[in-house]
């Protein structure tokens, strides 16, 4: 017997539900907004600068103890968090005042403090510091980048597709931009290089999932030329859903193996992928598709394409 | 029957023989040594090892190539009697006001002589500023920048560093990978450090007091001698440099007659000849060793030193007589590096990590292996093959390429065996539609691998993209991600594409069902 998560000739109507869908996503995005206003990103120190040290003390001290280690170092606020083993703890100094130079005179004086008060046996697994030029840097590149791939994918889409289906998709990609902003603002999770990363995957992914949608669109566009609008993309959605959510399917349980066993380091960003997916899933069926009907796709001035000969070969 | 062009069959198999030839390094024990790869190269994350990213101040150098010019138009005015006051370096800026602004061309035309990238403006106030045009200045900026990384080069091998990287990056930055290295405490020591060394003579006629109340004599200054303590010991030295580091050859620590380390130093022909000279000369007085505008000792010279040799002695352990040693004999900077960035991974963490995620990546594989199946029967056994082929297409090709694998690009390889299946999804559901509608098998299948086609390669272009961005933005691990994203795509259509595509039909051919059952 087959596993099929989603029925033969499913008729879900979609496209009807497309109001309620909009106003839930733009209060969703609203909120977001909020969020992100009122709350925040918990910049890591790749943003925000700062220092990262994680060690590992064999004899198992208690938070208080490490937090104790650093009294007196002068050096503001230090956050200590137990990081996967009870052994290891995960240090983070904030950003120094002053130039590149302090930051690295922060790390010796961390070093020594958790010197005298372990000894000798505290293993640094891993330690980091971004100085104030550096964070700029980088926080600056990575929003670059996110315009940069959605301009790219719209681009792509304008190259592809007629301009309806850019703006559908692009509404689609910044809703699930916006969305992951907010839920890393809610959780404050840490929103680091690595979520800018997961943040343009996720705008890959979604774009993908949109592509598949459209490239349906465009053919029933073709294939049933007197058929309503609504009609043809309620159809649209049903034929790819159920490649839709198998694919959704696969990915969330790659992802689920790095949250449950890729180690600390990866979960935030696998966390991120798993969100950003579920809404990409969403906004490409509930948002890019229905979007056309706002944006208006020309009927019946389509370029034939390769799928003309596809469908005479056949 | 859907014919299958030779030429296909070829490639695929060309394509398993390489993918599993190339990838299988990564699996076996480092033993097996006669297969032609290696296995993929780990990123520092995963290896453990050290990043550092430093800047040159080449400022420092701009400021030193003014003042030298400023002491060069000094010499000419002072020939044309020119007078001027408040003569200065500040900001990238040369300055002097002169006495009678009714010099100003005169003054103006000798600047020039004296350095002909020199901007120069004349207020009529008498108030003249002097700047490199930028073609001089870039020019400085890019050989302090290259003369620094050459001799972060050269200090880094001479600690016996495996494999080090060290890059230019930008117009001021150089980026140091140290594979291994999980204490880079010495290493940022070593390149904390300009360790421009000179030779002077001791200003004996200064009195300390003096100096310390701001009474320099003109053409001395003062400097702290090491004591051991931070502070040190007030000294007061002629700016006028007797030999330069430059003249070094060799150094070495050794352990003199009173058992303490020094540094025996060896200069080349010309350093010996002037080092001869100064000793000769100066019999009975002092002379300072100064590094970075610190005096390390101030002995008496008791005769003079011919031979092209000599020695350092002062306040030093071994351990910081060898760093010295090392210093000198791998030049000075230009200028100071300033550490903008660093990221050390101990390598427990980077065992983890990779324990971590191949655990992680192999039970993501076996959870889609078991999902295809279930969901498309025999047609999953084909994207199942397929998807085994391209990961080991993907960990050869990067073997190959000599691309580095970083923790994100294990991820990435985890993401890749979930998204991968999405092209025979694609197929699949598409040959089902097919079949619904009342199509042969063969007609089914040929028409949903044909349909399916533009949609993957939309799809795997928007993630193209994508990857692309990322390497744009990255550094070291994304990057390293990156690549194995836009890697995996090509892998991916292709294992899709073709080799299910052939598995599939070979099925097709031998067993010629009447119904399809995807």
């Amino acid at each position: 017997m087959r596993l099929r998560l989603i029925p033969d000739d499913t008729t879900l109507q979609i496209i009807p539900l497309r109001r309620h869908a909009m106003i839930g996503s733009v209060v969703a995005i609203v909120a977001s907004a909020v969020l992100y206003v009122a709350i925040g990103l918990n910049f890591g120190i790749d943003f925000r600068g700062g220092i990262l040290i994680e060690v590992r003390i064999p004899e198992v001290p208690q938070v208080t103890e490490v937090r104790g280690a650093f009294e007196g170092a002068g050096l503001g606020e230090v956050a200590i968090q137990e990081f996967g083993e009870e052994t290891d703890f995960l240090v983070r100094i904030e950003r120094q005042p002053g130039g590149d130079e302090a930051q690295q005179a922060a790390v010796e004086t961390a070093r020594s403090h958790l010197a005298a008060a372990f000894g000798d046996v505290v293993e640094y697994r891993r330690v980091e510091f971004v100085g104030p030029t550096v964070s700029q840097d980088l926080l600056r590149g990575g929003a670059i980048a996110v315009l940069l791939a959605v301009v790219a994918m719209l681009l792509y889409i304008m190259f592809r597709f007629e301009m309806a289906f850019a703006w559908g998709a692009v509404v689609a990609l910044v809703h699930d931009v916006i969305l992951t902003i907010g839920v890393f603002s809610i959780t404050g999770l840490e929103f680091n290089v690595a979520t800018v990363a997961a943040l343009l995957l996720i705008v890959g992914y979604s774009m993908n999932d949109t592509v598949v949608v459209y490239d349906r669109v465009r053919e029933n566009l073709r294939k049933y030329k007197k058929t309503s609008l609504d009609l043809v993309l309620n159809r649209s959605i049903n034929e790819t859903l159920s490649r839709t959510v198998n694919t959704t399917v696969t990915t969330i349980m790659a992802l689920g193996a790095l949250i449950l066993l890729g180690g600390p380091v990866v979960q935030d960003f696998s966390f991120a992928m798993i969100w950003g997916i579920t809404v990409g899933t969403y906004s490409s069926i509930f948002l890019a598709a229905p979007l056309l009907l706002t944006f208006g796709v020309r009927r019946g001035a389509e370029t034939p394409g390769p799928k003309a000969e596809g469908e005479r070969a056949a | 029957m859907i014919h299958v062009p030779r030429w296909q069959i070829a490639v695929a198999v060309i394509a398993v023989v390489f993918a599993v030839v190339y990838s299988a390094p990564n699996f076996l024990p480092s033993s097996v040594s006669w297969l032609p790869g290696d296995p993929v190269r780990l990123g520092l994350d995963l290896q453990g090892g050290s990043h550092l990213l430093l800047r040159v101040d080449s400022d420092v150098v701009l400021e030193e190539r003014l003042e030298s010019v400023l002491d060069e138009i000094r010499t000419r005015y002072r020939a044309a009697g020119i007078g001027y006051t408040d003569i200065g370096v500040r900001q990238l800026t040369g300055g002097l006001t002169l006495t009678d602004p009714a010099q100003g061309e005169q003054a103006q035309e000798l600047a020039e002589e004296a350095d002909e990238t020199l901007e120069i403006d004349v207020e009529s106030s008498g108030r003249m500023t002097f700047r490199l045009d930028s073609a001089a200045e870039k020019e400085l900026r890019i050989s302090a920048l290259s003369q620094s990384q050459e001799v972060i080069r050269r200090r880094i091998d001479e600690t016996g560093t495996n494999e080090p990287t060290i890059q230019r990056q930008g117009d001021d930055r150089i980026l140091v990978q140290l594979p291994g290295v999980d204490d880079p405490e010495r290493i940022k020591r070593l390149l904390g450090q300009t360790a421009k060394m000179n030779f002077r003579m001791v200003d004996e006629t200064a009195s300390i007091p003096e100096a310390l109340a701001g009474r320099v004599p003109p053409g001395s200054e003062l400097l702290y001698e090491d004591d051991g303590s931070e502070q040190g010991v007030p000294i007061v030295v002629r700016r006028r440099v007797g030999v330069s580091g430059d003249n070094l050859v060799g150094a070495a620590p050794v352990i003199d007659q009173n058992n303490q380390p020094v540094v025996s130093l060896r200069f080349d022909a010309a350093g010996a000849r002037r080092f001869g000279d100064l000793t000769t000369e100066n019999v009975g007085r002092r002379f300072a060793i100064v590094l970075d505008g610190r005096v390390i000792s101030a002995p008496v010279i008791r005769e003079p030193i011919p031979g092209g040799s000599g020695q350092i002695s002062g306040n030093f352990t071994f351990e910081t007589a060898s760093d010295l040693a090392l210093l000198l004999r791998a030049g000075a900077l230009p200028a100071p590096l300033v550490i903008l960035e660093e990221r050390t991974v101990g390598p427990s963490l980077g065992r983890d990590s990779i324990a971590a995620g191949t655990l992680a990546g192999q039970v993501a594989l076996l959870l889609v292996i078991i999902y295809m199946v279930a969901v498309y029967g025999l047609f999953g056994v084909a994207a199942d093959i397929a998807l085994a082929v391209n990961i080991a297409l993907l960990l050869g090709i990067l073997s190959a390429l000599g691309a580095t694998l970083t923790l994100p690009g294990i991820a990435g390889i985890a993401l890749t065996i979930g998204m991968a299946v999405d092209a025979n999804v694609l197929i699949f559901e598409r040959i089902r539609e097919e079949t619904r509608r009342g199509r042969s098998p063969v007609s089914a299948i040929d028409t949903g691998y044909r349909q399916a086609l533009r949609a993957i390669i939309d799809a795997n272009v928007t993630t193209l993209i994508a990857a692309l961005v990322l390497f744009q933005m990255g550094s070291g691990p994304i990057r390293g991600f990156a690549v194995t994203l836009a890697v995996g795509v090509f892998t991916t259509m292709f294992c899709s594409l073709i080799i299910s595509r052939l598995l599939v039909l070979a099925w097709l051919s031998r067993t010629r069902p009447q119904v399809l059952k995807v």
